[in-house]
């Protein structure tokens, strides 16, 4: 949704090394398989009546505007493979504003025409039995953007969250928000402590908002935290490990806290302060296109690739 | 012709730090029908490590950091870990000669890790090697070892940790003697338990500048788990070569995309 600036790191106020990543444990049946998936997302099945068999629904994905589509999954296409796809995909959602500049538009029309892919995406990821989405919607960086821009990301925030809610109940999906929300204006905050109340049941899709976000807050607010619980005395020093640290990141309102797979458009080659400690395996895709052109069949060849890729996690597979 | 390429590339900005992630020997010793020995893979990849270091200390790189062993790989096959340690024990003493690589360019070897996980004979040569080394003002070279981010990071947090803690013990301790520290004071003191800044100051790469640039071979396109903190900023960099193979050509490729990336984002810096 925003051009993300990339700069110098902004001064914030925030044993068992042996531990092999739980992660890989908690994301796949053993360790070191291909097999991504603990279990299959029955995508064809979501509500009841459906016939599995049609394929009419599939035209109704490409609405932009149409907050009613068709309960129906659409169908992965031939060039996936089920088996391989990502629990968790993240995407850094860059290029609005030079997709505006390019049409001559002001910045603001490149964010809401970025809204719109999300919304798609979002839309795909669901019914491909993507569990968890993770987006870089506004990161602690950008908030020395002009004034105007920022005020507009918020309100186009605000308006997002408030048309998508009923789509959010009536599909399944949880709304969290992760971030310093302090900064935000005090109306979004409401609104997104509400979303994410009246959504916290939700179990199929879950799409994680990261705004006021930044890797490097979400490990020193773990680090205040877990310090904090140490002077209390609830845990000693030398009990601070990996996974207790892990408990402590923003990503603890999710199942699947690492994303498989990492998608940045707009051709820029960083990870610019999105999730940081999250990332440490998570497979890179960069893509030239700006994030108002990045539809299906980008996201198509990103899975693609993903599902080529062999992941060791530092070991060797044969 | 090297000569007058960095000459060239000197006109822009050149990187303070590369990283490098050295992917790739195994599949090069695959690749070259050397499979049935772990050996001949680890060995070119040293060769091309060597070759690496003497372009980026031609080019004037003034850091450079490389993923030599993760914690992860201890998860390998215990006869190529137990190679790869005594190769690096090999490497590691061959640093202290007077003809290495190391002492050619007044190279700084850093070695940095979790090294209670390696073998006394290695720690004791890498410290070694870092006495030797100390006074040279050359490049700066940070050998990471038995390394992983998160062990970084929860190592940097159990320090940082331990310092405020001491501090605010002994702020109490002073408090109870002082009158005249308000009530006020203490909380801030409290509620300033740990600053971004102390843990860095505590990250097992704190001397080293944050990577301009960090180059992955292989045609991987991930981390790993090697300074994700150092590393949000900078270029990524993931050539399809395998790391025996790296040349000349990628580091020029690598530093004109910096120098092309930079320019664009000074350029967004002035606009915002």
């Amino acid at each position: 949704m925003i051009c993300l600036l990339t700069l110098p790191p902004v001064p914030l106020e925030l044993k068992s090394p042996l531990s092999f990543r739980t992660r890989a444990q908690q994301q796949h049946s053993h360790p070191f398989s291909q097999t991504l998936r603990s279990h299959t997302v029955p995508h064809k099945t979501l509500t009841g009546g459906g016939t599995a068999t049609t394929t009419v629904a599939n035209v109704a994905l490409s609405e932009h505007n149409d907050l009613n589509a068709a309960e129906e999954g659409e169908p992965l296409p031939a060039e996936l493979n089920e088996e391989l796809m990502p629990n968790h995909v993240a995407v850094i959602m860059d290029g609005n504003g030079r997709w505006a500049k390019q049409r001559g538009l002001p910045t603001s029309a490149g964010h809401q025409a970025g809204s719109r892919s999300l919304r798609e995406l979002v839309e795909i990821c669901c019914k491909w039995g993507i569990r968890v989405l993770t987006v870089f919607a506004f990161s602690y960086d950008n908030w020395i953007r002009p004034k105007v821009e920022v005020d507009f990301l918020m309100n186009l925030f605000e308006r997002e969250i408030k048309s998508q809610m009923q789509k959010f109940v009536s599909e399944g999906i949880r709304i969290s928000v992760i971030g310093d929300s302090s900064k935000l204006p005090q109306s979004l905050q409401k609104l997104i402590s509400d979303a994410e109340e009246k959504t916290k049941d939700n179990s199929r899709f879950q799409l994680i908002v990261a705004a006021s976000y930044s890797g490097k807050y979400d490990i020193v607010q773990a680090c205040k935290s877990l310090a904090c619980k140490v002077k209390d005395g609830v845990i000693q020093l030398e009990d601070i490990s990996e996974s207790l640290v892990e408990q402590e990141l923003e990503t603890n309102c999710t199942e699947y806290p690492y994303p498989d797979l990492l998608i940045r458009t707009s051709g820029e080659l960083r990870v610019s302060n999105f999730l940081l400690w999250q990332l440490a395996y998570t497979e890179f895709f960069f893509v030239k296109e700006l994030w108002p052109d990045f539809g299906k069949a980008e996201f198509v060849e990103a899975l693609i690739s993903f599902q080529q890729r062999q992941r060791r996690y530092g070991a060797r597979l044969s | 012709m090297r000569k007058f390429i960095f000459r060239i590339l000197s006109v822009g900005t050149i990187p303070n730090h590369i990283a490098f992630i050295m992917d790739g020997n195994r599949r090069y010793a695959k690749k070259h029908n050397l499979w049935a020995d772990d050996a001949a893979g680890h060995k070119a990849g040293f060769l091309a490590l060597t070759s690496m270091l003497k372009y980026c200390y031609e080019l004037g790189i003034k850091c450079v950091s490389i993923y030599a062993f993760s914690i992860d790989n201890f998860k390998r096959r215990p006869n190529e870990v137990q190679y790869v340690m005594d190769l690096m024990l090999e490497k590691i003493q061959g640093l202290l000669k007077e003809e290495s690589i190391v002492q050619k360019y007044g190279a700084r070897v850093y070695f940095r890790g979790n090294m209670t996980l390696l073998t006394e004979p290695i720690r004791v040569a890498a410290e070694k090697a870092m006495v030797a080394t100390a006074n040279n003002t050359g490049m700066m070279l940070f050998i990471c070892v038995a390394y992983t981010s998160t062990d970084e990071i929860v190592h940097a947090i159990q320090e940082s940790c331990n310092n405020k803690w001491v501090g605010i013990q002994e702020a109490n301790g002073s408090i109870a003697w002082n009158q005249a520290i308000g009530d006020e004071e203490y909380q801030l003191e409290e509620k300033a338990i740990i600053k971004l800044r102390d843990i860095e100051k505590h990250m097992y790469m704190g001397v080293a500048p944050d990577p301009d640039i960090l180059i992955r071979t292989s045609g991987e396109c991930r981390l790993s788990n090697f300074q994700l903190w150092q590393t949000t900023y900078c270029l990524l960099y993931s050539p399809a070569v395998l790391w025996p193979e790296i040349g000349l050509r990628h580091l020029v490729r690598a530093v004109l995309d910096f120098q092309r990336h930079r320019s664009y984002l000074e350029k967004k810096k002035k606009q915002a």
